[in-house]
């Protein structure tokens, strides 16, 4: 099939253009009803499943892509269908296909060589099995419910996970949320029955190596009443995939007087676009703590919400962004304070340099029966260059008298002085400029547990690596 | 004794204006050099271009330490080499805390891993002697501090870190008679341990007192009035820097 076009044509030769293969393509027509059935099938959902994925896909083909952010333009909307099912060929099925960049990055991470190439997503998958079954044996001693989503979805939680997934964050939430529900895949359940607090933290790190995890994945907290779990996702190793969409689902129940920290240390590879959607409900008297790092991903829009049911409930969030070159992370955090004397308290740095984009996004809602509920926001902004860029956007909506809001906004640079006063004790400028960064974002490394903030720093140590100049 | 710094014909100053119009100055090994003069006279910024900091332009001459043209050079690589400077106003680094950027920085100049146990003792030790509260060590690096805990972290570093030439730019100002006491037997340890050379600049004579002075500069106007020997400093504080003034 050819166009016609007033203008004439140009001698394409000059090009290694090869017509017979625009010959044999042919475009995909986005994701299918077909599609969404075969997955389903794959993965024996139960017909409710089955039901609630194509609904989902319906949503999802009525709603737009979101205009109000950073540009998605570069996500090929139209064919969707490579995202959601990544053509085999085009995989890196070995190591050396894996861009210089990210083996680069594993070297001075200092990760294990058995575990990169699965974190690269090629060969053989790390054998992390025999940790994570000690962990879940551990915990099941306890009552405490620790497995991959999918084979609890036929378990004895069926019902549990029926009545919860997608409740929090429901389908017509946004065109991301919309085509998670359609085409969601691999995660983890965790279940902290009444009365139990754990004291180890339960990291998801292992499961996300698993083969095709990652990208649609949903994980489902459910924490019964008086009950503590801390939870840690991610790692800081960039995870590579070829497909370059991630459109997880994250849903958090914290039930009556409990508290759930969830830690999330993210670095997506730099062409990632990560549309990612985090959500608390908490009951009354109970407690979200999140601490989120952001590094990597060519776009994010991250927006952790906590929703405030039961009197007394209360969310802390303590994030940090890294935004690098062509870097553009639009990042932040939602609050709904839906009964009285709720507490809100956001800390959040953001960082950027070489020419990358990071906005804060707030957005804190007291509604009318908010009574003598607080919410504190504060958010500094660090450049590091001045090709940098930094937005600060906070949001309220307040429908109760008597509530206090409180929001504080900072912008800085990294003075001269400073970097001098390190110098001359024999730190070089590099060095000096990384300490510095790594300082401003103490609010997340002490929040993290030890090896996590290590592996922080040094994340934040490489990112600076050649900021000079 | 032999040479460690000398400064012949230094001229310096920011962008185009210059401040110091052709300095000479010559330090041996572990000798102790006050530095004097009216504000604005060019003390502080003679203090900073001899470790290279950045923002000040080198117009003329040169500083040869230890035997080695460092005129120009990138202050970590001054720093490196030996020479510390005590600043006037310590700038506060939140994030990191007292104990790691001594563990850093003392890393950093011998170029080795030093045994956490054994800093840990050694620190606490020195602090103890500076009459520090230990929690200081944990804190972040000077944010909150006062004026005297600040200049005492300076004099802690300089113990920790036991430099060759050490410049102290007004580590007294600004501190009461007990501070001063104490930061000024901090510099004599110093001088005991070490042996190092010391250029002190400062406007009084208390941080002086349990120091021997083998020589005396008096700076105006970005040029060397006067010199002489530690009765110089008497001839200043009785009839003040005037008589050095044409």
């Amino acid at each position: 099939m050819k166009e016609k076009t007033q203008v004439a044509d140009i001698d394409r030769s000059l090009y290694d253009f090869r017509f017979e293969d625009a010959d044999s393509y042919k475009v995909k027509e986005g994701l299918t009803e077909d599609i969404v059935n075969q997955i389903s099938e794959e993965k024996g959902d139960p017909e409710w499943m089955r039901e609630f994925r194509l609904r989902s896909l319906k949503i999802y083909n009525e709603t737009p892509v979101p205009d109000w952010g950073p540009d998605l333009a570069g996500l090929d909307m139209d064919n969707i269908v490579t995202y959601v099912r990544p053509n085999t060929e085009r995989m890196h099925t070995s190591w050396e296909d894996v861009p210089e960049d990210i083996k680069d990055t594993f070297d001075r991470l200092g990760i294990p060589q058995a575990e990169r190439k699965s974190l690269a997503g090629v060969g053989a998958q790390y054998d992390s099995e025999l940790v994570y079954h000690n962990v879940k044996d551990e915990v099941a001693e306890k009552g405490v419910i620790y497995t991959d989503i999918e084979s609890a979805l036929k378990g004895e939680y069926a019902d549990m996970i029926r009545h919860h997934f997608m409740k929090a964050v429901p389908p017509t939430d946004h065109k991301f949320a919309a085509l998670h529900g359609a085409v969601w895949s691999g995660g983890s359940f965790v279940y902290v029955p009444k009365g139990v607090k754990l004291d180890i933290p339960l990291q998801s790190y292992f499961r996300l190596n698993a083969k095709g995890a990652g990208q649609f994945e949903h994980t489902l907290i459910i924490v019964d009443e008086d009950a503590y779990l801390h939870f840690i996702e991610g790692c800081s190793a960039p995870k590579y995939n070829v497909a370059n969409l991630h459109a997880g689902c994250v849903e958090l129940y914290v039930g009556k007087n409990s508290t759930l920290r969830y830690s999330t240390i993210e670095n997506w590879s730099k062409n990632m676009y990560n549309l990612n959607t985090k959500r608390a409900l908490v009951e009354e008297g109970g407690k979200i703590e999140w601490v989120s790092g952001s590094f990597g991903s060519h776009i994010s829009y991250l927006y952790p919400m906590s929703v405030l049911n039961g009197k007394g409930a209360r969310t802390e969030f303590t994030g940090v962004t890294f935004a690098g070159e062509g870097q553009n992370l639009d990042t932040g955090t939602k609050v709904v304070h839906n009964a009285p004397e709720t507490s809100s308290y956001i800390n959040t740095r953001s960082i950027s340099k070489s020419g990358g984009i990071s906005t804060f996004r707030s957005s804190v809602v007291m509604n009318k029966d908010a009574h003598g509920s607080r919410s504190a926001v504060s958010c500094e902004s660090l450049m590091v260059d001045n090709l940098s860029r930094s937005d600060t956007v906070p949001a309220m909506d307040i429908r109760c008298a008597d509530v206090d809001v409180g929001h504080e906004a900072k912008i800085g640079r990294i003075s001269d002085d400073t970097v001098f006063y390190l110098m001359s004790r024999g730190l070089s400028e590099a060095d000096a400029r990384a300490l510095i960064v790594r300082g401003f974002a103490d609010n997340v490394s002490k929040e993290l547990p030890l090896e996590y903030a290590v592996e922080m720093n040094n994340l934040i140590s490489l990112e600076m690596k050649g900021s000079i100049g | 004794m032999a040479e460690l710094l000398n400064i012949t014909g230094l001229k310096a100053g920011i962008e185009d204006k210059e401040i110091l119009h052709g300095i000479d100055l010559s330090v041996g090994e572990g000798e102790v050099h006050v530095l004097m003069g009216p504000n604005g006279a060019g003390k502080s910024t003679l203090g900073s271009v001899i470790i290279g900091a950045p923002g000040y332009e080198i117009t003329g001459g040169s500083i040869i330490y230890d035997g080695e043209d460092i005129t120009g050079e990138a202050t970590d690589k001054i720093a490196k080499k030996g020479v510390f400077l005590s600043f006037q106003n310590p700038i506060e680094i939140p994030g990191i805390t007292l104990s790691n950027f001594i563990k850093t920085s003392m890393e950093e100049i011998t170029g080795q891993r030093i045994k956490l146990w054994d800093f840990k003792k050694k620190l606490e030790a020195v602090m103890e002697t500076l009459h520090m509260d230990k929690s200081y060590a944990d804190r972040d690096l000077n944010v909150g501090f006062s004026g005297g805990e600040k200049k005492k972290a300076e004099i802690l570093q300089l113990l920790m870190l036991r430099p060759k030439l050490a410049i102290l730019d007004e580590t007294d100002s600004g501190l009461d008679v007990d501070a001063v006491h104490i930061v000024s037997e901090g510099v004599r340890e110093y001088k005991k341990q070490v042996g190092g050379a010391l250029i002190i600049i400062t406007h009084s004579t208390r941080i002086l007192e349990a120091l021997d002075v083998d020589k005396t500069h008096i700076l105006a106007d970005g040029r060397i009035v006067a010199e002489g020997d530690a009765t110089l400093i008497d001839k200043v504080n009785s009839d003040g820097f005037e008589q050095f003034l044409g």
